[in-house]
């Protein structure tokens, strides 16, 4: 048993977790589409801020989109509620209102991200610290999951936390394709030309998940990429990981608890589909409408969660 | 009690070598490389920011997660003075606790004109949906933290009772968990009693005090007002190491007669609400109906037996500062014996002949308001400049009834570790008292506040005060 307002800091502590270093990949990833390209660098940029969902705001600050002004913002503004900044604050406040449920190993990590971020973030990133800042965010990312995965008990806690990051991480890894789609498509005039391969690079790379698709996969193009991303249960990033994970940690939730709720229903049925599934089909039947459903169907199911665990009252 | 001679040091006394209870750790000292401790102090500091024991300072935005200075050197007891502390104590919260129960039922103490009635009936700590409500277990303190001064080799007085809801015990188990990690060979040289069994003590304590309606083992939570209150570090703390839930008013919620907390299952009632949370700010129905911090209904649950509420609700009325000066009479009348422990002397400013003398003599006073706390709008003469002096007494003749008067006591001292090596500060001493009604029982040690600016005798944290572990040895 525990409160339905711990379950709730749980989930959001380990959603702002994962985000934060979605983040700092995202800006990775454009980072090196324009250190390796002159041209167009301005639309990559924009489209880091569209796979961060905070286009609208930015420009509501911003004249026009520059990379530094960018980077400040999904790094640094404290008025962007998911600058890396922000989420790891967030992150934190939510760790102490749960402080009960964790782990001192895991209360520690959280708080020691805090820390160094706060100091690292303190003032603007130079391009020549960027590097080693971006590193800062991943290396503390994974003192934090080691802690979880470490030293707190399996039980509903865990289960909460996981949910949390697979929801988080599912919901990052669709925006990431639906702001990239078109480069996906068949197109006549850009098949096989090096921007391409750019594009597709910087995909992969923003789900990190460019080391493992080399290894994988002989071929590259649009297709095998969005096959990897969405639907290979190898890679802890992809869309279908996600979910059989989700899947997985509703059901310990209800044996655990030993009644069922509507939110495991529901994703099963996102599961059965994306199992069912082949990327020739969703070609077919358009993979913007397709991600566009899983975004929907991620946001519904975590509202059910909430609703399902009595996370307010 | 004057100025003119220098205050007693606990480590050197009267100055021909250290006090016994310090003699094993001062030649430790002695031994030790002053750059090596400066280090030892950095690396204390780091681990209390890691660990996040830190509190908020209202008020200020900037850094507003603080932490507690902490000194290195210890402030240690002999077994025999603590004995002493430790029987005085006792005496006086069983006073506490029966005068409790005699002011919300028959009031005896008054009919017997040892208190006049009005300085119960005009108190705002007064509370009268209290009257004739039996608490489970008769327990209306669960937990007191009574500050100790001392000035003297046998002179210790009680400062104040701090029987709402004390706070400090996380840092007397957190700052023992330093030292040992710091320095666990001064452990094995000193014999100390152990600190550590608090949270199981106070699990214990709390579930004796179980309600009527509790069927099976008691549910204990820790009642905080959030993550942004100043010592919700310790509230997590405490619910943490008794195995207690941590809620806030939203969590609970009255349901069929009983206070019920929200859990991923459903509701769940509580048995005992371990509460840091002010009488005012309890219960919105029957208290302050602004109150967004509280549980609607819930006073009505425990005056039914549904619920145990730790402290009771009203216990201010005892540890009211205006109370205080007739704790010597409240001691003797509820234990037949004089008390053991003295009260510090103290002009109740109500009244005129009192008034007049310490209008006369603020230079030399320690002035506080008597619902004051935490160091907050109070005078300390010696200390105060002339314009500070004038504008306190403007403000005492306004409202005289307002405030006590305390002589500026020669407060011992317990050296610190500076820069430049050992320099004696003023501390006082509050250790933490449990009560059910399988007794009282007093964890051996305490939070020693020490004043880190030379001279100061504020010891408290919101106005720049340190810590020190606390050692009661075994013999």
């Amino acid at each position: 048993m525990m409160l339905g307002k711990t379950a709730g800091g749980l989930f959001w502590m380990c959603r702002y977790l994962e985000r934060s270093a979605n983040n700092a990949r995202l800006i990775e990833a454009g980072s090196r589409m324009t250190m390796t390209r002159s041209s167009a660098a301005d639309s990559e940029w924009e489209s880091v801020l569209s796979a961060a969902n905070v286009k609208a705001m930015y420009l509501g600050k911003n004249d026009a989109i520059q990379r530094a002004s960018v980077i400040d913002f999904l790094l640094r503004d404290r008025e962007n509620p998911s600058s890396v900044m922000s989420v790891v604050e967030a992150a934190r406040s939510n760790a102490r209102l749960v402080r009960v449920a964790l782990t001192r190993e895991v209360w520690e990590a959280v708080n020691d991200t805090w820390m160094r971020l706060k100091d690292a973030l303190a003032r603007p990133v130079s391009d020549a610290d960027l590097p080693n800042v971006l590193e800062l965010i991943r290396q503390q990312s994974a003192q934090v999951r080691g802690a979880l995965h470490g030293t707190m008990l399996r039980n509903d806690i865990f289960n909460f936390c996981r949910v949390g990051t697979f929801i988080e991480r599912a919901d990052n890894v669709a925006r990431i394709l639906d702001v990239k789609y078109f480069v996906l498509l068949p197109s006549v005039s850009m098949v096989g030309s090096s921007i391409d391969n750019f594009q597709w690079e910087a995909i992969l790379r923003s789900a990190a998940a460019e080391r493992s698709f080399a290894w994988l996969n002989k071929e590259s193009g649009p297709r095998a990429i969005a096959e990897f991303l969405i639907l290979d249960q190898r890679l802890p990033r992809s869309i279908a990981f996600c979910y059989t994970n989700i899947a997985r940690n509703l059901g310990y939730l209800e044996e655990g608890y030993g009644e069922s709720r509507p939110s495991r229903a529901m994703c099963d049925e996102t599961l059965a589909r994306l199992t069912r599934t082949d990327v020739e089909t969703i070609f077919d039947g358009g993979l913007h409408e397709f991600i566009q459903w899983i975004l929907q169907a991620n946001n519904a199911l975590g509202l059910q969660i909430e609703q399902d665990y009595r996370f307010y009252a | 009690m004057s100025n003119d001679k220098p205050p007693f040091d606990e480590m050197f006394g009267t100055g021909e070598g250290p006090r016994d209870p310090y003699k094993t750790y001062h030649q430790w000292f002695e031994g030790e490389d002053n750059a090596r401790l400066r280090r030892k102090t950095e690396e204390a500091e780091q681990a209390f920011r890691r660990t996040g024991i830190t509190f908020n300072v209202y008020g200020r935005e900037e850094a507003n997660e603080r932490l507690i200075p902490f000194d290195i050197v210890p402030h240690i007891l002999s077994n025999r003075e603590w004995q002493k502390l430790s029987e005085g104590i006792e005496q006086r919260v069983r006073a506490l606790n029966a005068f409790l129960h005699d002011i919300y039922h028959r009031q005896e103490i008054l009919k017997a004109g040892r208190i006049p009635a009005h300085m119960i009936a005009n108190n705002e700590a007064y509370l009268p949906k209290m009257i004739g409500v039996e608490p489970p277990g008769s327990v209306y303190t669960h937990i007191v933290g009574t500050d100790i001064v001392r000035t003297g080799e046998d002179e210790f007085f009680v400062l104040e009772d701090n029987a709402r809801t004390p706070s400090g015990v996380s840092y007397m188990l957190e700052n023992r968990e330093t030292m040992f990690e710091m320095f666990p060979e001064l452990f094995i040289q000193n014999q100390v009693q152990p600190v550590s069994t608090y949270p199981k003590r106070l699990r214990r304590s709390l579930a004796a005090c179980a309600p009527p309606a509790c069927n099976g083992k008691p549910v204990i939570a820790v009642l905080t007002p959030g993550i942004h209150n100043s010592a919700y570090f310790e509230h997590a703390f405490l619910a943490d190491e008794m195995g207690a839930e941590l809620v806030e008013g939203h969590d609970l919620r009255v349901i069929d007669g009983r206070v019920a907390m929200r859990t991923t299952q459903g509701y769940t009632p509580v048995d005992v609400l371990y509460r840091r949370v002010d009488d005012a700010f309890l219960d919105p129905l029957n208290f302050n109906p602004e109150s967004m911090l509280g549980v609607p209904g819930i006073l009505d649950v425990y005056r039914a037996g549904g619920i145990t509420i730790a402290n009771a609700p009203g216990t201010g009325i005892s540890d009211d500062k205006a109370i205080y000066s007739y704790m010597p009479d409240i001691v003797e009348f509820y234990t037949g014996e004089k008390a053991k422990l003295p009260n510090v002397p103290t002009w109740r400013c109500s009244e005129p002949d009192s008034l007049a003398y310490v209008l006369d003599n603020l230079a030399d006073l320690v002035v506080k308001e008597v619902h004051g706390s935490g160091g907050y709008g109070m005078l300390v003469g010696p200390a105060a400049s002339r314009k500070e002096i004038a504008d306190f007494r403007a403000k005492l003749k306004a409202k005289p009834d307002g405030y006590i008067a305390q002589p500026t006591l020669a407060l011992s001292t317990v050296p610190i570790f500076t820069n430049k090596g050992l320099a004696p500060r003023h501390v006082d001493l509050r250790p933490f008292i449990l009560v059910s009604p399988n007794g009282i029982d007093i964890t051996p040690g305490g939070l020693t506040r020490v004043a880190l600016k030379k001279g100061s005798l504020v010891v408290n944290s919101s106005q720049g005060g340190g810590t020190k572990d606390t050692w009661v040895l075994e013999s």
